[in-house]
């Protein structure tokens, strides 16, 4: 099966995008190099194509009822033009994926989440629904999906939007005309910068990415792979589904317990994540720094007191910190910062410290 | 992007090999650096080991891969770049002058002719970008 091209592909092509396969998709890996389209989002305006990620639509009465008996944040806390992020949950509490939610009204929401499970995600809502008053549509043909990430980002879409960006604060959206093609504008990304997406109907997405490139050439704006998007989420510890968190392992495990509310009320994998509260986790998500210059990476082997105990879920060069960083499953006893443990690079056993996460946090805007 | 130069041999896995006064001094080429990306770790051997025409000689990291090198010719390594340590990137910017990798005192020089010419190369490449 060829991979599929998203309305983006000629706009990106243009620009002498590099394209690999991902989750299906022909998307571009870099455009002109991962250090430099990441520096770009932490100090002016990076433009990413995220249209391969999904997006549904759940509508009806009984739609928020349908989202909280199968993700494990509290979705009954949103207000209209809230952004939650979430997690789809297995029976045993382990992750069937991480997603955002919208509320767009009480009876009305929007879904994003990862291109690779967007088929078993859908199945898993679209089981919830019959008897019940929801309606499930799969719209991510409907829409394509830009991030404008960084400080710039704000001023830059700011000048092609009527809605007031600086009242939508982060987490939140509006749903407004940006170049005239209607959107659902929110403050959220995947680069642990500022930012926002858009989602914006196909047919207006080539249009809207020209003119972004156009506008943001005095803000510095360069357009970014996929390449600099996993090392601007990994620094900011931002988890990769498939590499950090998937169906083998819990949400508690993963780290994502500030996702969890066990108050809500019923939900799948309920049961199995109080009963590992009780019982105490025995491995955990850590971030690490490795203290040599060879960079580990993804699967690279770990091993504690002299046994091989995990393997690196994400590991990478980090171009803003100038640091080898990544995360990996410890030992809940190893999960303390300053814990040295070693990663076997190319069979050479390589020192490795537990830091706190996140690696970079980004600094806030001063109030004035 | 830069010129591949005359004065240099070339293997079908990318490094060029510079003879100067019995010294080969190796690298990779444009085209490799260029497929790489941004390079940000060079593992590179020690002084005075020893390799065949053919053999891996260590390691080169981009942001996104890890590449094997491969020994253009036989010899004893006798310098390495160390400005690399602190540089890598200037594999991507110089790759035919300062991105240089090491140096080797060469086992014989004939080897050269086993390699690829600048055109050579050159035409290796076109071909391969047409499959």
């Amino acid at each position: 099966m060829s991979p599929k091209r998203t309305p983006l592909y000629p706009a990106m092509a243009e620009l002498g995008a590099r394209f690999v396969e991902f989750a299906g998709w022909e998307m571009p890996v870099q455009f002109s190099g991962p250090i430099e389209e990441h520096m770009a989002v932490r100090q002016a305006v990076g433009l990413f194509d995220v249209s391969h990620m999904a997006r549904f639509e759940l509508r009806g009465p009984s739609a928020l009822a349908v989202i909280q008996e199968l993700t494990c944040n509290d979705a009954s806390r949103l207000v209209d033009n809230q952004v939650q992020y979430s997690a789809l949950m297995t029976h045993q509490g382990t992750v069937v994926d991480d997603i955002t939610v919208y509320r767009i009204s009480e009876e009305h929401y929007f879904l994003c989440v990862n291109a690779a499970n967007a088929g078993k995600d859908h199945q898993l809502i679209q089981l919830s629904v019959p008897g019940r008053e929801a309606e499930l549509s799969d719209v991510s043909g409907f829409y394509a999906q830009i991030a404008l990430q960084g400080p710039a980002a704000e001023p830059l879409l700011q000048s092609l939007t009527k809605i007031d960006l600086e009242s939508v604060k982060f987490y939140r959206f509006a749903i407004g005309e940006v170049d005239g093609a209607r959107s659902i504008v929110s403050r959220t990304g995947y680069t642990g910068e500022d930012g926002f997406e858009v989602y914006a109907p196909s047919e207006d997405a080539p249009r809207l990415w020209r003119k972004f490139m156009e506008q943001g050439r005095s803000f510095g704006i360069r357009p970014c792979g996929l390449a600099a998007r996993n090392t601007l989420r990994l620094e900011a510890k931002m988890l990769l589904y498939g590499n950090d968190m998937d169906e083998t392992t819990t949400l508690l495990e993963a780290d994502l317990a500030w996702i969890l509310k066990m108050d809500k009320g019923e939900f799948l994998g309920r049961e199995a994540l109080r009963r590992q509260q009780q019982e105490g986790l025995k491995r955990k998500l850590a971030g690490f720094e490795v203290l040599d210059r060879a960079p580990a990476r993804d699967h690279y082997p770990i091993h504690f007191n002299g046994q091989p105990i995990s393997q690196v879920c994400s590991g990478s060069f980090a171009p803003y910190l100038r640091k080898n960083i990544g995360l990996a499953y410890l030992p809940i006893e190893a999960c303390q910062p300053g814990t040295r443990f070693e990663i076997a690079i190319r069979g050479r056993q390589v020192p490795a410290q537990v830091v706190p996460t996140p690696f970079y946090r980004r600094q806030k805007k001063q109030q004035t | 992007m830069a010129q591949n130069p005359e004065d240099c041999h070339y293997t079908k896995e990318h490094e060029w090999i510079r003879v100067e006064d019995g010294t080969g001094v190796i690298g990779i080429t444009d085209h490799a650096q260029s497929s790489l990306g941004d390079v940000v770790y060079v593992e590179l051997p020690g002084l005075g080991d020893t390799f065949e025409p053919g053999e891996i000689f260590g390691n080169i990291e981009s942001v996104k891969a890890v590449s094997e090198l491969f020994m253009p010719a036989g010899g004893e390594v006798v310098e390495i770049n160390e400005d690399l340590t602190d540089s890598p990137e200037l594999v991507n910017t110089d790759p035919y002058n300062d991105g240089w990798l090491i140096k080797i005192r060469l086992s014989d020089e004939r080897e050269m002719e086993a390699l690829l010419s600048v055109t050579d190369y050159e035409e290796y490449l076109k071909e391969e970008k047409e499959k």
